[in-house]
């Protein structure tokens, strides 16, 4: 198990220090420093002053190194556009982004599991069919327009609930839904595919014929097994919601950190965009290291692969 | 039921759905090739006296029998701007689908073929780019590079090779110990000889299940940047631009954003559901 964690654990590091190098990289191509600091008026004279200032004519590797020194401290510099440190915007929207993405994958357990279990029982009727219909057709949607008709019916025409904005949970209910939805699918043919695998082994043979409760089979013999890797899975959709999370808030004019992302895209704040990406990937490879961890400890096959 | 019936079932049902996706991804791309002979109107052409007329189905009295599916804010014809979106949907999900197989197919095959150290190094390219944000990348280099075809393309390639990868180094590391492969190294051939003789035509069949949807991927995404204000760059009529740019008018427009988002969803349904019959011809056991 040590071994294993070891090398899982040098593989996150060697990941988080390439995203690092690739979010460096973003800020530095997205045009010059230097003369962005400078202002647009700035003489050619002033623009070399900044850079010999700001330390941006050393070896690129060696302001690499010192960024990422930095950054690590919390450091992430200040943003073109807001009076404000990158660390404390990143900071101010993130727990509406939590939320959103808590939310959602809530969303998108409540609908996969109960679908997945009930096209697993009734396998190859209609039922089945349905559900999977629904997780083809969910497949097929773009995101932005899910989240459009959802604003259409729910608050427009029957002006149920808030469209934009962030001020009450009501205002996440919309954005949870249309962010929930896209990841029901995979989670769904997940469990109908655990579930299927479940119900065919001896040990619910044997259940059954103990003369278990039906109900008691269901839930506490096969559920339990078939979720297993779902709930893998959800840990790595939860990272995707708050990627993915950049269109739905955008959408919804929610104040989370994908709405940000984009606001300082388009107004080209790349210091802000950088600090971000930073944030959002090192979080994703966190996340994914921990889930390996735990799965690998639950099941020791994996620890030799 | 006996299970022969069973798979007897699901494969004509999975033929169904083939023929059906088969037929329609064939005349939206038919539509795409003929856009000009089909469209009734230029599709950039502003006639600013006949902005935003409804389609004869949503308001027959404010209608023009001119455009079948009416106008948009600007007055350009509808109907012709879908038709010609339909270029732009293909054209970037077909060479995206190259570009990021071409990647993805490489790596994976290298690392099923050679394993250990080369293995590793795949690996960690896959990794760091599962921790990339799609969106917010592709939406940051756009906004660097400019919103272009070709842009859009390649950054969407470079994204999107991961599944690819992934499951051409499992197929590869199957086929690599087989009889025939161990044949062709005891006669003497050249590594590039037996991956593109022995191994390659023996993983490229579960090639087309992931291009099928990597290519859909593609679409979605393009559809979603152009959505942003950071992808296709308005006039072209991509169907994300389209549904943007009605946006604004969708409380009493609603079918502005209906058709394009819809044009969107039947082409990426007919690809998913032509790589589910696919794969459900070539292996009936997989769904279950």
């Amino acid at each position: 198990m040590l071994g294993f964690a070891l090398r899982r654990a040098a593989l996150a590091v060697a990941v988080g220090l390439a995203v690092s190098a690739i979010a460096f990289l973003l800020l530095r191509v997205s045009g010059d420093l230097a003369a962005t600091l400078a202002g647009e008026e700035a003489s050619a004279a002033e623009i070399e002053r900044i850079r010999g200032l700001y330390g941006l004519d050393r070896p690129v590797i060696v302001q690499y190194g010192e960024w990422l020194l930095r950054s690590l401290r919390g450091d992430l510099g200040r943003s073109l556009f807001y009076p404000e440190s990158v660390a404390k915007l990143i900071l101010d929207r993130l727990p509406n982004t939590a939320t959103l993405a808590t939310l959602g994958l809530a969303v998108a357990l409540l609908l996969s599991i109960p679908l997945g279990v009930v096209a697993a029982l009734f396998r190859n009727t209609w039922i089945d069919r349905l559900a999977l219909a629904l997780a083809v057709l969910g497949q097929a949607m773009p995101s932005f327009w899910f989240a459009l008709l959802l604003i259409f019916f729910f608050g427009i025409t029957l002006g149920w609930l808030p469209v934009s904005g962030t001020e009450g949970l009501a205002n996440f209910v919309l954005p949870a839904l249309a962010l929930g939805w896209f990841s029901t699918p995979v989670l769904m043919r997940l469990t109908r595919a655990g579930m299927v695998e479940v119900l065919a082994a001896d040990y619910i043979r044997t259940a059954h014929a103990k003369g278990l409760p039906v109900r008691t089979v269901l839930v506490k013999h096969a559920l339990r097994n078939a979720v297993a890797p779902v709930v893998a899975l959800a840990s790595v959709q939860f990272g995707n919601m708050l990627s993915g999370s950049v269109v739905i808030e955008t959408v919804f004019a929610l104040q989370g950190i994908g709405y940000l992302a984009w606001e300082s895209i388009s107004r080209r704040d790349f210091p802000v965009v950088q600090g971000i990406l930073l944030v959002v990937a090192l979080f994703y490879v966190v996340l994914t290291l921990v889930a390996d961890l735990l799965n690998a400890w639950l099941d020791p096959r994996i620890r030799s692969g | 039921m006996s299970g022969a019936q069973v798979t007897r079932r699901a494969r004509w049902r999975g033929n169904w759905g083939l023929i059906i996706a088969a037929v329609v991804l064939g005349a939206i791309a038919l539509m795409a090739v003929a856009a000009p002979l089909l469209a009734p109107f230029d599709p950039y052409e502003q006639i600013l006296d006949d902005r935003m007329l409804p389609p004869a189905f949503v308001d027959a009295e404010r209608a023009s029998p001119d455009h079948l599916l009416g106008t948009d804010n600007l007055g350009r014809d509808y109907l012709s701007r879908l038709i010609y979106g339909a270029r732009i949907s293909l054209l970037i999900g077909f060479f995206t689908m190259v570009v990021s197989g071409v990647i993805g197919t490489v790596l994976g095959v290298a690392a099923g073929f050679f394993g250990g150290r080369t293995d590793m190094v795949v690996s960690f390219l896959v990794t760091t780019r599962l921790s990339l944000p799609v969106v917010m990348v592709a939406l940051a280099v756009v906004a660097v590079l400019g919103g272009s075809l070709q842009v859009v393309v390649l950054v969407l390639g470079l994204l999107l090779w991961d599944r690819f990868a992934v499951v051409m180094r499992s197929a590869t590391m199957q086929v690599r110990s087989r009889d025939y492969v161990t044949a062709a190294r005891a006669i003497g051939c050249s590594v590039p000889r037996i991956l593109w003789g022995e191994v390659l035509p023996n993983v490229v069949s579960g090639l087309v299940v992931i291009a099928s949807y990597e290519m859909a991927q593609a679409i979605l995404l393009e559809a979603a940047l152009s959505f942003l204000g950071l992808g296709v760059q308005p006039p072209l009529p991509s169907w994300g631009l389209m549904v943007s740019e009605a946006k604004e008018f969708m409380l009493f427009e609603p079918w502005m954003i209906m058709l394009p988002g819809a044009a969107i969803c039947v082409l990426v349904l007919a690809i998913n559901l032509l790589g589910d019959g696919i794969r459900d011809l070539t292996a009936p056991e997989g769904r279950r």
